[in-house]
């Protein structure tokens, strides 16, 4: 998943797990960033944390689904894990409280990533061997990041990073380059800098990075309501401050709509890649049902015959 | 709704203000907003943006990196001497002209500028952008020529905050590790011990001896800067706690946000009481409940609306309308009221911080003519 600070992809994030999880699959949700609102979105206050915290039970989203989990991954965490695969787990806490990882991970940009994006390759590989392929949704950086976090592995293979380390990378790009085991999924909103950020995200990702792009969604469309005509005061019996308020309230909604409607038509001569447009919800704060909404939602728009 | 609160009085007492919140919240229009409005009372007032928005760049004349403040055409125009000056940070360049200025020499300073290691930091290290923002900010006010700076800060996800990139980068130049195995003559080879050795030769195995080779080349050619760095550090960080500086925190009033805006709030209100607001951008305006009239014409049967001519097609039409008109109000209203609320509880954990809440308007803020209105709901011109 990526995009810019904001647009929600979090709550996208939530969605698709959702959906995957309706669809009988179980699904891993990794945070890269260590802090996010994801366990709120299934209903859950706890935080998430390094050990895997079951998000959604297998079964709650219906009869056969699969179940939610989550854990965060960040680089210190990799690191660490790294290290230790390897009998050098003693010295990943120097590493961290000297202040060489800092210095480490100047020196070679991309290493950081690299070694995130090793572990959800591994946690994948593992899956696959389970005999029971799930799911990984990856939380990644925003937007800008994303494309450095995701191409990190071509940087570290042409900078002729020496043996782990370049096998790593190795690695990486195989299973991102590979459409059958991963896809980015780009999250906007329908406003004019999201959409530009987005367009050049998803060139960006494909040019860089060789990833394959699922459609891109854009969140928190307004719905499209028909608009009344013009009330007449006197038939409704409203008073001049009802009619006028009613008349400013169509108005906004009206200039706003025609703004994101714009927007998503820009979006679309931007970018040739199907849309998914999830709606804005009104009604309800981001909690479950809000995420059960729009991976229906979501669903529903995926499904739908290509043309 | 509460007293409506604004920045009125903010710029008579502070001469640098820092713009702090969230990503994707409206930072950099804040900031030009409270910059323009600076102007506008006759000082000379200039914006520092890390990362406008295109057409917002382009409004303040900023589209591309320039360390030098560019006057920007305000209209009406500003009283006799005041103006309106922007400019976009360049984080590398105000990095290489900190190390150029600290250098002892030419040949040092070029020793630095080529080093891998520090080509990279400015992209890489995490807070150098944001301590290098505090760097221009305090070349910009010790210049003089300025009665007021408004800083935009970059976004920012992680727990780090601009207030502690400098001890971040100093933590980070003042590496022990490397600084022992550089200078063996002077501490000796045996003191570097045998952690630091296993440490590095681990280092080297994960990474390469290429990589080891490059930080200690850079850590040597930093030798003798340290304290000029150390120094220069310490004047920002008094700068920032300076009564002279003033925060403003921004947010939507979105959950996450709020969050987010209450969790900068704390932090800067642990070391000082100088968050002089909170900004609550893009609050949905409520236009109020259905009237009474309309509700009771929803629980009618259809085709019984009261209309003069009693008209099937009419009063379906009408019905319709009707309709669409509250799911409209109740939207609007139901929004408000969740807003209102989570706005509420960020007032609750900071008592005695003004809150501002600027509506979310009809159309996205590019231009002058869209500043103009973010300064008039700042300050309530009117």
């Amino acid at each position: 998943m990526a995009g810019k600070g904001g647009v929600g992809k979090t709550t996208v994030s939530a969605a698709v797990a959702y959906l995957g999880a309706a669809s009988g699959l179980d699904v891993l949700i990794v945070e890269v960033e260590g802090k996010s609102g994801l366990p709120e979105l299934f209903g859950r206050d706890d935080s998430l944390a390094y050990e895997e915290a079951v998000l959604l039970e297998a079964g709650e989203a219906g009869p056969g689904s699969g179940a939610v989990r989550a854990r965060t991954l960040t680089p210190d965490d990799a690191l660490v894990e790294y290290l230790d695969g390897r009998g050098l787990g003693k010295i990943s806490r120097r590493l961290r409280t000297t202040g060489t990882l800092d210095v480490i991970a100047t020196a070679v940009p991309g290493i950081k990533d690299i070694l995130v994006l090793g572990k959800v390759k591994q946690l994948e590989v593992a899956a696959a061997a389970s005999g029971s392929p799930g799911l990984i949704v990856v939380d990644a950086p925003a937007a800008g990041h994303a494309v450095t976090f995701l191409s990190s592995a071509y940087g570290l293979i042409e900078a002729a990073a020496v043996g782990p380390i370049r096998s790593q990378a190795l690695e990486v790009s195989e299973m991102l380059s590979d459409p059958e085991r991963c896809q980015v999924m780009v999250v906007t909103l329908p406003e004019e800098t999201p959409v530009n950020e987005a367009a050049d995200t998803a060139f960006h990702l494909e040019d860089r990075a060789s990833v394959k792009l699922t459609p891109i969604v854009v969140n928190g469309v307004w719905p499209r309501v028909t608009l009344p005509g013009r009330l007449e005061r006197e038939r409704y019996g409203l008073s001049p401050e009802e009619a006028a308020r009613i008349e400013a309230a169509v108005e906004f909604r009206l200039a706003r709509q025609d703004l994101q409607a714009e927007q998503l038509s820009r979006l679309a001569s931007l970018l040739p890649l199907e849309q998914v447009q999830l709606p804005y919800l009104f009604n309800v704060d981001l909690d479950i049902e809000a995420t059960r909404t729009l991976a229906l939602e979501l669903g529903r728009q995926l499904e739908r015959p290509q043309p | 709704m509460t007293e409506r609160s604004t920045l009125d009085g903010l710029l008579s007492r502070r001469e640098v203000v820092i713009c702090a919140g969230p990503g994707g919240v409206g930072k950099t229009t804040c900031a030009a907003a409270i910059a323009l409005h600076g102007a506008r009372l006759g000082l000379r007032s200039c914006v520092v943006t890390i990362d406008p928005a295109k057409r917002l760049g382009d409004a303040l004349g900023v589209a591309s990196l320039t360390n030098e403040a560019h006057r920007v055409d305000i209209d009406p125009p500003a009283p006799p001497g005041g103006g309106l000056w922007a400019l976009m940070l360049d984080t590398k360049s105000t990095f290489d002209e900190v190390v150029t200025r600290y250098s002892a020499s030419p040949e040092q300073a070029q020793a630095i500028l080529s080093n891998r290691l520090y080509r990279n930091i400015s992209g890489v290290l995490g807070g150098t952008q944001e301590y290098m923002a505090m760097e221009k900010l305090y070349a910009l006010h010790s210049s003089g020529l300025y009665d007021l700076i408004v800083v935009d800060t970059p976004p920012t996800r992680h727990a780090l905050d601009f207030v502690d990139a400098p001890g971040r980068l100093m933590r980070f130049l003042d590496n022990r590790v490397f600084r022992l195995l550089m200078s063996p003559t002077r501490v000796g080879l045996r003191a570097i011990g045998a952690a630091t050795n296993l440490l590095l030769r681990a280092v080297s195995k994960v990474v390469g001896g290429a990589v080891v080779n490059d930080a200690v080349a850079f850590f040597t050619a930093f030798e003798g800067m340290e304290q000029g760095f150390r120094d220069r550090a310490a004047n920002v960080s008094a700068l920032l706690s300076d009564p002279r500086t003033g925060f403003v925190v921004v947010t939507t009033p979105r959950r996450e946000a709020v969050n987010e805006a209450i969790f900068f709030a704390d932090r800067l209100a642990g070391s000082s009481d100088r968050v002089d607001a909170l900004v609550a951008n893009r609050m949905f305006p409520s236009f109020g409940s259905l009237p009474a009239v309309m509700t009771a014409a929803l629980t009618d049967v259809p085709g019984q609306l009261d209309v003069p001519d009693g008209d099937r097609t009419a009063s379906n039409l009408a019905r319709s309308d009707v309709e669409a008109t509250a799911r409209i109000l109740t939207d609007f209203e139901q929004i408000s009221s969740k807003e209102e609320s989570h706005i509420s509880e960020l007032a609750k954990r900071l008592p005695g911080t003004a809150i501002i809440r600027v509506p979310f308007l009809a159309a996205d803020v590019h231009d002058m003519g869209g500043l103009d209105e973010v300064q008039k709901l700042l300050f309530a011109v009117s």
